[in-house]
């Protein structure tokens, strides 16, 4: 009623202005309209432009011209032995790194929640792997696995658990799998500690209280209480992290960009290979783009495994 | 059903917070206990204790006559209700009142057996299946209660359990509570900071303050014989009035009233306690007499609330709600001598 009379008694040259502020709908996509030119410059236009270079046949510096799903015939250029070496690849990566990360995220975020000294100061340290600039620190784990100086082997030879020279852990492919694994492993179990933590912490503590009269063990209080109140944050981390995952790029292209003999060949080195060293930017479009269904189908999966139990 | 025993027990949270100091109480079996003060005075601490949820500072705490010191929780066999009643949000209201059970390994048929008893009882038959958040207040308090009584344990603990229900919720359910206490024929060990909570439910009523504890007594001795001035205060509604006077052998004198002890005290100072209720609207002749000069009056239909000044000291009267009354108004009321309390000054313990 206010904001009416308020309306009519303005001067008529300032009154249209007034209905616009006033009409929530109108009003409502005016301020969008930023955010969504931010996104379409930033991630509509990339998206798209991607999707056009991968049904031509552009290379570095040519736009080329349009060939349909050629580009996606894998077998066209003889590579679709690796497509498919690649695609198992990228899921076994993602899957492993993804299972220890949660498993031994979980852990950690127990031991950080328990009071001990430095707790704070320890909780901080627990970053590390996640500030230290990743050319340094991949830099530093190809160092760690170099065939003649690595500082692992030297650590497991001099302790006896293998022996002399120890494993070539880049050179060989199994090995060299597991290699991209703990490094992915090191990096990302922070962020599943510390979201764990947060998470933990505001789980009210009356309900272990609650369990504990209740006759709850320490480990009935962790799957009855901890495991479900986590259910929300567990979703999210799982998301986010399966998601940057299935399309790390950084540690496996330091690492080993794919060797030996393409047996740590990911989606996203491949993409990167065909389409910037490679020249066919059209076929590295395409190959990023399977990663988008698969990566759809992977987080479909891990929503339904995290449905809301009714 | 069980009897708990509190042997000199002492809670230090840190060198200079000690929420409960020397506590010794004796609860016997199937009996309801209150413990009551003023938030912070321990009482939530002192169960506790029991429940096994702190450990104890010093002393020992028996049930029946086992010492429960080391003892974890879950081998102690006593339920609690919380007063926030700490419902597991993630279960339905069935999975939270067997959770108990389920922790114990109770077959289905048990669990599902004892659950829908405690369902009827407390009327959440329709409700088995929704979750807390779903739930009125109310509701939830009663899933809190049925999640105890489910596993049968020897004593229920429960922490100030009817705080958060409103006022007439909180009446029904006070009663509720006692039919419940009659019909299990438990031990009851029952914390709330409400003094008329504690007077219509306890058999016994243990008053605490400072994590002392004042007295121990049924409702109507703590109401009628008080220890300390505390006690006396802290019981009873509203609050009773205390007039400091000078004695001369059985003579005392306050600013504005004179009367004659039952006894002589033996003491030269001393502060009367009268409780608001115990005023006399017919003055006869050897009654000792006040004049109450109104400030204040709060008509209540059942009662009349006089606040007003006698000399120099503040009292309150209750009295009849037909007497008229207008402020400024001076009114004779006699003192009900049998009722009448008298503390020591420095001490402030009761000398009768
Ligand atoms: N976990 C704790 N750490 C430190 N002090 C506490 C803790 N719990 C309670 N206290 C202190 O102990 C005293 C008694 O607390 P509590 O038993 O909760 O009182 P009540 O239940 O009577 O309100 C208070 O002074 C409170 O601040
Ligand atoms: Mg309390």
């Amino acid at each position: 009623m206010g904001t009416a009379i308020k309306a009519d008694a303005v001067a008529p040259w300032h009154r249209r202005r007034v209905r616009i502020y006033d009409r929530e709908a109108p009003l409502g996509y005016l301020l969008l309209v930023p955010t969504l030119l931010i996104l379409g410059i930033f991630l509509l236009y990339p998206f798209l432009f991607g999707i056009w270079l991968s049904i031509t046949d552009s290379e570095l510096g040519n736009l080329g011209n349009f060939i349909g799903l050629g580009n996606y015939r894998f077998e066209w250029r003889n590579t679709d032995g690796v497509f498919y070496t690649a695609v198992a690849n990228t899921f076994l990566y993602t899957g492993v790194t993804t299972v220890f990360k949660l498993a031994l995220g979980l852990v950690m975020a127990l031991l950080l929640n328990q009071a001990f000294p430095f707790r704070r100061f320890v909780r901080a340290a627990l970053l590390l792997p996640y500030i230290i600039p990743t050319v340094l620190s991949y830099e530093a784990w190809r160092w760690m696995f170099d065939p003649t100086f690595s500082v692992i082997n030297w650590l497991l030879v001099n302790t006896h658990l293998v022996a002399y020279p120890g494993p070539n852990w880049l050179g060989v492919p199994a090995n060299a799998m597991a290699a991209l694994m703990i490094v992915n492993v090191w990096r990302g179990t922070p962020f599943y500690a510390i979201a764990f933590l947060a998470g933990i912490q505001v789980i009210p503590l009356d309900l272990y209280e609650a369990a504990r009269v209740d006759g709850a063990t320490r480990w009935q209080q962790f799957t009855n209480i901890t495991l479900p109140m986590l259910r929300p944050v567990l979703l999210v981390v799982l998301l986010l992290s399966t998601i940057l995952t299935f399309a790390d790029f950084q540690g496996p292209f330091v690492l080993t960009n794919g060797a030996p003999y393409n047996s740590t060949q990911l989606l996203s080195i491949w993409a990167y290979q065909w389409g910037i060293p490679g020249g066919a930017i059209g076929l590295g479009a395409a190959i990023s783009l399977v990663l988008f269904p698969l990566l759809t189908l992977v987080v479909a999966g891990v929503l339904f495994m995290l449905r809301r139990p009714e | 059903m069980a009897s708990v025993t509190y042997e000199h027990v002492t809670k230090k949270f840190s060198a200079d917070t000690t929420a409960v100091d020397d506590l010794s109480l004796s609860i016997k079996d199937t009996e309801f206990m209150v413990l009551v003060g003023p938030s912070g005075c321990g009482k939530s601490t002192a169960l506790r204790m029991l429940a096994g949820l702190e450990d104890i500072t010093a002393g020992q705490i028996k049930i029946d006559d086992q010492v429960v010191n080391e003892m974890p929780p879950r081998d102690r066999d006593v339920a609690m209700v919380f007063q926030s009643y700490a419902l597991y949000p993630h279960m339905t209201v069935f999975d939270n009142m067997a959770f108990g059970l389920k922790m114990r390994g109770s077959s289905r048929t048990e669990m599902d057996s004892r659950v829908k008893e405690a369902a009827r009882i407390l009327r959440l038959d329709q409700l088995l299946a929704r979750k807390p958040r779903q739930l009125s207040g109310g509701q939830r308090q009663r899933v809190a209660l049925g999640r105890a009584i489910v596993r049968q344990p020897r004593a229920f603990l429960l922490d100030e359990p009817l705080s958060n229900l409103d006022a007439m919720l909180r009446v029904q359910t006070r009663i509720e509570l006692q039919k419940m206490h009659q019909r299990l024929g438990t031990t009851f060990i029952y914390v709330t900071h409400d003094q008329v909570e504690a007077m219509t439910m306890g058999d016994r009523i243990a008053v605490m303050k400072d994590g002392v504890l004042q007295q121990v007594a049924p409702p109507r001795e703590i109401y009628d014989e008080p220890v300390n001035m505390y006690v006396a205060g802290f019981i009873g509604s509203p609050r009773m009035n205390f007039l400091p006077v000078t004695i001369t052998d059985h003579q005392a004198k306050a600013s504005g009233l004179e009367l004659k002890l039952p006894k002589a005290p033996g003491v030269a100072r001393g502060i009367l306690g009268i409780r608001p209720e115990h005023f006399l609207p017919n003055v006869s002749a050897d009654d000792a007499v006040i004049d109450l000069k109104v400030e204040v009056l709060e008509v209540l239909g059942a009662d009349q609330y006089l606040y007003g000044k006698v000399g120099s000291d503040e009292l309150i009267a209750r009295v009849d709600p037909q007497l008229k009354v207008s402020v400024d108004d001076h009114v004779r009321l006699g003192i009900n001598m049998r009722r009448l309390h008298l503390f020591d000054p420095e001490t402030e313990q009761a000398v009768f």
